[in-house]
């Protein structure tokens, strides 16, 4: 669901120090109609050129600080909301590769009243602003 | 005449809030202008604070509602049951959240609760003692593909029966009315490679009602259907069409109907979900709720062009008043 508009592509930058990145961030929407608390996103999968990163690599932080996804599990108080932008960030060495690359965001969600997991998609030709 | 009102859901304009494109009080401000006033609500979607809600709060909202002449209809609950990894909620968690959304809905000034139609007829028993004292209908959603007529549906009826309550019922989707295969659906999995003929077998299959296990067997195994094509023969799972004629039986059930639609003509017809023949029905049997637009086209179209809830919704309401003053009108001369 949304899931064209998942990645917000302008919103791509290098996290760490300047001259050595350790990651990358960015931002992205929940895709789902409504908000869903931060313990049903079971899955947030980050790839580049198809090669995917590890799941301990990535963060999610809607506004109240960063957690992992296992952290997540059992953020039971913390709601990601409808349309709302939060940051993931990626432990990357080096940061994000120069140039134009794809950019892959795969959410799974547990949504109590579907039998599967919700899973939504987005991948983006993505380059670090110059 | 009619009593039926008229509404407007905002999960219609879902791809504009999502986008950021329209807020609240521009849905609100247009359904007024629509004459379809009637506001139907997911705090989980349009309350960003979702479950603590201040009084103030509850107040901008009323104050927003009154500003543009409209008015609450309906709150759509959810529930949680897989908050955590690997167990379900109890039973007590279970009706310790609905009881929460039953509070929130009074605050609201809301009396027609929106329940998932996944939650147990035993757990709703649990909490019609409080939906009494909060005044609250609690409606369970008869989605596609149940329908009115499902034994699950039954089995909530049959509670509410039992316990003798004017708080505990059904709400109808239309959804479960679908005539006609949705254009919408059909373009959408030509576009993802869906051969033609294919998708006109499907359709052809739905038209003539044919049980869906048979079609998808066809289109996966004797026409060596690609994925595109069995995605779309699968969809026949959830296109059920059930008998309008059975709307007067489950009338005395429901409060409010979630008018589900995936795309309007130009000409104001929904080539998919015969309204055409529940909007007789409803008025025949004097119904007295409100008809809530819930389009769902978004999904469908969003890949390849601009989505526009607003003239959507306004299409199906022009529907909406037609066929309700020709049923009207049938009724006085008959």
């Amino acid at each position: 669901m949304f899931d064209k508009y998942l990645i917000d592509a302008a919103s791509l930058r290098n996290t760490g120090p300047a001259d050595a990145p350790t990651g990358f961030a960015f931002e992205a929407k929940l895709g789902y109609y409504r908000g869903l608390g931060l313990s049903m996103v079971e899955k947030l999968d980050v790839s580049i050129d198809g090669e995917p990163l590890s799941r301990e690599a990535v963060r999610l932080d809607e506004g109240k600080g960063a957690l992992t996804l296992d952290e997540m599990e059992t953020a039971y108080e913390r709601r990601w909301p409808f349309g709302t932008p939060a940051t993931i960030l990626v432990d990357h060495p080096g940061g994000f590769p120069a140039g134009e690359h794809a950019l892959s965001l795969l959410q799974q969600l547990r949504v109590s009243y579907l039998p599967f997991p919700a899973i939504n998609t987005d991948s983006k030709t993505v380059a670090l602003a110059a | 005449m009619s009593s039926i009102k008229r509404g407007v859901s905002l999960y219609s304009f879902q791809e504009e809030m999502f986008l950021g494109q329209m807020n609240v009080e521009d849905v609100i401000a247009f359904a007024a202008s629509i004459g379809a006033p009637g506001i139907e609500i997911l705090p989980e979607q349009n309350m960003p604070t979702f479950p603590t809600i201040t009084d103030t709060q509850v107040g901008e909202w009323r104050d927003m509602l009154a500003r543009h002449g409209a008015h609450f209809t309906c709150y759509d609950m959810f529930l949680d049951t897989k908050l955590r990894k690997g167990e379900l909620l109890s039973d007590d968690e279970q009706v310790d959240s609905i009881k929460r959304d039953l509070a929130l809905c009074n605050r609201l000034g809301i009396r027609n609760m929106r329940v998932l139609i996944f939650v147990r007829p035993d757990i709703l028993e649990r909490c019609v003692p409080f939906a009494e004292q909060m005044d609250v209908h609690m409606g369970v959603e008869v989605h596609a593909p149940w329908h009115l007529e499902h034994a699950w549906i039954l089995r909530t009826i049959d509670v509410a029966e039992r316990l003798g309550t004017q708080h505990l019922g059904i709400l109808p989707d239309m959804g479960v009315f679908m005539k006609h295969y949705p254009p919408e659906f059909r373009a959408r999995f030509e576009r993802q490679g869906a051969r033609p003929e294919v998708a006109q077998f499907i359709v052809d299959q739905h038209e003539q009602k044919i049980m869906c296990e048979y079609t998808i067997y066809e289109v996966a195994v004797k026409l060596g259907g690609n994925k595109a094509e069995i995605a779309m023969a699968e969809t026949l799972r959830h296109a059920p069409y059930a008998n309008p004629k059975r709307i007067k039986d489950y009338a005395p059930y429901f409060r409010h109907i979630q008018a589900k639609f995936y795309g309007m003509t130009e000409d104001c017809t929904d080539p998919t979900i015969a309204y055409d023949e529940v909007i007789p029905e409803l008025v025949r049997c004097g119904w007295k709720g409100t008809l809530s637009s819930e389009y769902e086209g978004n999904r469908w179209i969003q890949d390849v062009m601009e989505v526009d809830s607003r003239e959507q919704v306004r299409r199906q309401h022009v529907m909406f008043e037609n066929l309700i003053a020709k049923a009207d009108a049938e009724l006085e001369t008959a």
